[in-house]
């Protein structure tokens, strides 16, 4: 009888445990709302985003450079990643069964698992310094390498929930096999794709390591790509190590931006996703 | 019988040049991803080939990491980076593990679902973001703990060390709260993959709501949760920034949890773009490459798990 | 959703689009990299530089070894450091190249311990001991037998210095190669060296946060950043016997010593200079320009020209720095002319 009380006792104890590791989970994240705005919304105004960064001395200045740049960034990283990541997803769902689609599934997972300070080092071996100079360019280029092999899964799982027979239908109704697939399979996947897209961005948009010695930094508003271009991450870590409180209240400030738009888009493309698969069931 | 994709679609003749156009672009595509793959080993290969040309496997062993007299050895980084991510698992499996039978099993499902999206975006948060968190909040923490081990427990080597905020506990601890949403997420996923029957028998058999979880059903899912385990693992090894901010940046090897140290990861980060000297950029690139056969390696092990885990489940559940 | 959707990336790729046409009508660009030591007066100066002239200069401070390396792989216009390039250094470069001081400036060595009293003495042989982990203690008797009626605590002390490539770490560690044969022998001179204990911070705003962050630290970086983190300094014992403490004007008194060396050749050593007033651990900081820039020369000749006037020195002392004299000006302006 006692034993039986015990092991009650002692399951209570271990259930209450797990809600009590679940706790310590969620409290780091709440930690960090908290600070990121409560040290970050001060220094947030309109002079935030419409001007550019002042020397040391001078008071006020804003980040419009680095917002502008990592915006920047992800539509050059998209332009390269996501044709290239959705034509390799395209063909990983078409030819699924394959030798040639095992290796490149492989390579994708390959891919995900890479440190992204590790294609900054590529990147910069390959084109910083043949170009003679760090770029925008060279930047998108680190950080596409970063969403490619999440596009490239999310674009072979979306088309793999587009029923096979749609597919038959529109090949049966005498469209070739290429306006079959485009039409049917990819746009059927749409939706699917962009959130995929849009979660790659978000993860891409907070990514530092590999800019460090690609798109550099720019005190200055700069759009040419052959340029450095400055960028949030790589802003919001100067400002963190350097030593002037006024510097600090900039890179909390740039948190809480760059933290908005992460998480927003995140969370976005969640309830997006989620409503989607309700439909489909 | 409906067809499904798994058998990749029915190869039909390809009469039209735009079909056999199209699918020579779909391969080119796939070619690419294969051909990154081989650049970025083949770029790493070459770049290193002069440091371990004259090292050889030593720099593997090597304690010495001397710009000035060009004398470069990798072990003080290969300790750093993986006392940080082992303590940093230390500290995260527990708690990852419990969230996960927490909310596989315990919570009920209008509490479970928005707490493990909350716990998701966790992993969303950038790392620079993190550190600069760890730096003002973290290290302040540390600090005051440091002040407390030196006068209380003084004579512990693992808490020695002054009270400078920064080093190998901090890192790990920030790297901790990086890697848990993934074990939490995987482990949740692998306790939902288990049959019904196996709690119902545990049950059955008389046993207490938590006898069942930790016997029949985390026996069956165990494999999946070590998978995931791994997988953070492999995420921790590659983590720079935050490690950069709150590491110390010291290549030495001490048994103490408080004092700096140095991840692989950290070096490249601090010294690449400083690099004068082609044998100290080639060290670095050596130690970018063993960075990214480690990270492969772990990376390897995890997939085979967890890949065993699904097909398991997908074959039980049909 | 999917409307709103396709106009957002209409609209991104517009502004890309618009911001490539205007960025390729832009005015000019120079890009130059390297030494933190003088990075908040070169931030200061190529602000007001683009105020007066529309020309931007964007610099970023990653450590004279950076700089140094840029340069030579040609990925920036121009590179700041403090420390010169040898007869050596200067062969393995592709192209000749232009050294320019632009001011001078004191290494101060900050520290963090409250409530001393006054101002804390340090002697050579202290500095090499406390750097080289000989002397652990805040309160250890050969600390104390400096600084009479100093109020030390028995905290440990805490030693910061750089983690990156750094001219401020040449200069540092060229006075304690001049001032300790131990040192000199054991550790040498650099930009990067090993160090035998410490913590290491980024640039010199990672050294000077990490002394801020940390109660018994102590670090060396260029004046200005303990001046605005108000970071009290030590006085240091120089070659004459007096203590000095770190100022624009000590650190003047030091260039004016060497000058005669100076006027041979720019890159003679100013640390444990001779002079009364002079402070030991001052030096000069330079940019590297190649005598042939690729691109840009006429601009390039026209930043380092206004480097040299009267109002940009003088901003260069309220921020802490020694401005030039004028037989260096002279010099200079000589070397800038050799720029086409």
């Amino acid at each position: 009888m006692l034993r039986e009380r015990l092991r009650n006792v002692g399951s209570a104890v271990a259930l209450s445990l797990c809600g009590l590791m679940c706790l310590c989970a969620v409290l780091p994240l709440a930690a960090m709302l908290y600070h990121v705005i409560r040290n970050g919304a001060p220094a947030i105004n309109v002079a935030f985003f419409t001007q550019m960064p002042k020397p040391l001395g001078e008071p006020g200045g804003g980040l419009l450079n680095a917002i502008a740049g990592s915006l920047t960034l992800i539509v050059l990283a998209s332009a390269i990643g996501v044709p290239i990541g959705v034509t390799a997803g395209v063909f990983l769902a078409r030819a699924s069964g394959s030798r040639g689609a095992f290796w490149v599934r492989y390579a994708a997972d390959v891919l995900s698992g890479i440190p992204s300070i590790v294609f900054g080092v590529v990147v910069y071996e390959l084109v910083v310094v043949p170009m003679k100079g760090f770029s925008a360019f060279s930047g998108g280029l680190a950080l596409s390498l970063i969403m490619i092999p999440t596009v490239v899964r999310t674009t072979e799982e979306m088309i793999r929930m587009v029923p096979y027979t749609l597919y038959e239908a529109a090949l049966a109704l005498g469209a070739p096999d290429w306006r079959a697939t485009t039409s049917v399979l990819l746009k059927g996947a749409r939706t699917g794709i962009i959130t995929g897209v849009m979660l790659a961005a978000a993860r891409v948009a907070g990514e530092t390591a590999p800019l460090l010695f690609t798109a550099f930094n720019n005190q200055f508003w700069n759009m040419k790509l052959n340029q450095p271009i400055a960028s949030l991450p790589v802003q919001i870590f100067n400002y963190a190590v350097a030593p002037w409180d006024e510097f600090h209240q900039k890179a909390w400030a740039g948190s809480l931006v760059l933290v908005t738009l992460v998480l927003g888009l995140s969370i976005l493309t969640r309830v997006a996703t989620r409503g989607r698969y309700e439909i489909i069931q | 019988m409906e067809a499904t994709y798994s058998a990749g679609l029915r190869p039909r003749p390809q009469l039209i040049i735009s079909d056999k156009v199209f699918n020579v672009l779909l391969g080119v595509a796939g070619a690419v991803v294969l051909a990154l793959i081989a650049i970025l080993g083949s770029s790493l290969a070459f770049g290193s080939s002069a440091a371990l040309k004259v090292f050889g496997w030593h720099f593997t062993i090597g304690t010495n990491w001397d710009p000035v007299k060009e004398d470069f050895g990798a072990l003080p980084f290969i300790y750093g980076t993986l006392m940080s991510s082992i303590l940093a698992l230390l500290i995260a499996v527990p708690v990852g593990v419990g969230t996960g039978i927490f909310l596989a099993e315990i919570a009920p499902k209008r509490l479970a679902e928005p707490l493990a999206f909350v716990i998701e975006l966790l992993a969303a948060v950038p790392s620079v973001v993190y550190g600069m968190w760890g730096i003002f909040v973290i290290v302040p923490l540390m600090r005051s703990l440091q002040e407390y081990a030196g006068e209380h427990w003084s004579n512990c080597v693992l808490l020695s060390g002054p009270p400078v905020g920064v080093g190998l506990l901090t890192a790990s601890v920030v790297l901790a709260i990086m890697i848990l949403p993934f074990i939490a997420a995987i482990s949740k996923d692998s306790l939902q993959a288990v049959p019904r029957t196996q709690a119902e028998a545990g049950l059955a058999l008389g046993s207490t709501r938590w006898e069942t979880i930790s016997g029949p059903v985390l026996r069956y899912a165990r494999k999946g949760i070590f998978g995931g385990i791994i997988l953070a693992l492999g995420r921790a090894l590659g983590e720079t920034m935050a490690v950069t901010m709150l590491i110390g940046n010291n290549p030495q090897i001490t048994a103490s949890l408080f004092r700096s140290a140095y991840s692989m990861s950290a070096v490249i980060a601090n010294e690449f773009s400083e690099a004068t000297g082609d044998l100290h950029t080639s060290a670095l690139v050596s130690i970018a490459l063993v960075l990214l056969v480690l990270t492969l390696a772990v990376n390897a092990l995890a997939r085979l798990l967890i890949w065993g885990v699904v097909s398991q489940s997908e074959g039980k559940a049909a | 959703m999917r409307s709103t959707l396709r106009l957002l990336v209409i609209g991104m790729v517009a502004c890309l689009m618009l911001g490539i046409i205007t960025g390729a009508m832009a005015q000019v660009k120079l890009n130059g990299a390297g030494a933190t030591f003088p990075e908040p007066l070169y931030n200061r100066w190529f602000y007001d530089f683009s105020k007066q002239t529309g020309m931007q200069v964007n610099y970023q401070g990653i450590g004279s070894g950076g700089g140094i390396k840029a340069i030579t792989a040609g990925t920036v216009d121009f590179a700041g450091s403090d420390a010169p390039l040898s007869n050596a250094d200067l062969t393995k470069m592709p192209a000749p190249v232009l050294q320019i001081p632009t001011v001078g400036g004191a290494v101060a060595l900050a520290h963090n311990v409250q409530g001393v009293g006054k101002q804390i003495r340090l002697s050579p042989a202290l500095i090499s001991g406390i750097f080289l982990g000989q002397i652990t203690k805040w309160n250890d008797p050969k600390i104390l037998a400096e600084n009479p009626g100093a109020n030390l605590p028995s905290r440990a002390i805490t030693v910061v210095h750089r983690s990156d490539g750094s001219g401020t770490t040449f200069l540092f560690t060229s006075y304690l190669a001049a001032v300790s044969p131990t040192w000199k022998s054991q550790v040498g001179a650099g930009k990067d060296v090993k160090w035998p204990i410490g913590e290491g911070g980024k640039g010199n705003p990672g050294v000077a946060g990490l002394i801020k962050q940390i109660p018994g630290a102590i670090g060396y970086v260029e004046l200005v950043y303990a001046a605005q983190n108000r970071l009290p300094v030590a006085a240091v014992k120089n070659r004459a016997g007096k203590y000095i403490t770190p100022s624009p004007a000590s650190a003047s008194a030091a260039i004016k010593g060497a000058l005669r060396l100076l006027k041979a050749d720019v890159r003679s050593s100013t640390v444990n200079s001779s002079g009364s007033e002079a402070y030991p651990i001052s030096g000069l900081t330079f940019i590297f320009v190649y005598k042939q820039p690729a691109a840009n020369a006429a601009s390039l000749a026209k930043l380092l020209r206004w480097t040299m006037s009267a109002s940009a020195q003088q901003t260069a002392a309220a921020y802490q720095y020694a401005p030039l004299p004028a037989d260096l000006i002279a010099i200079n302006s000589n070397l800038i002319g050799q720029i086409h």
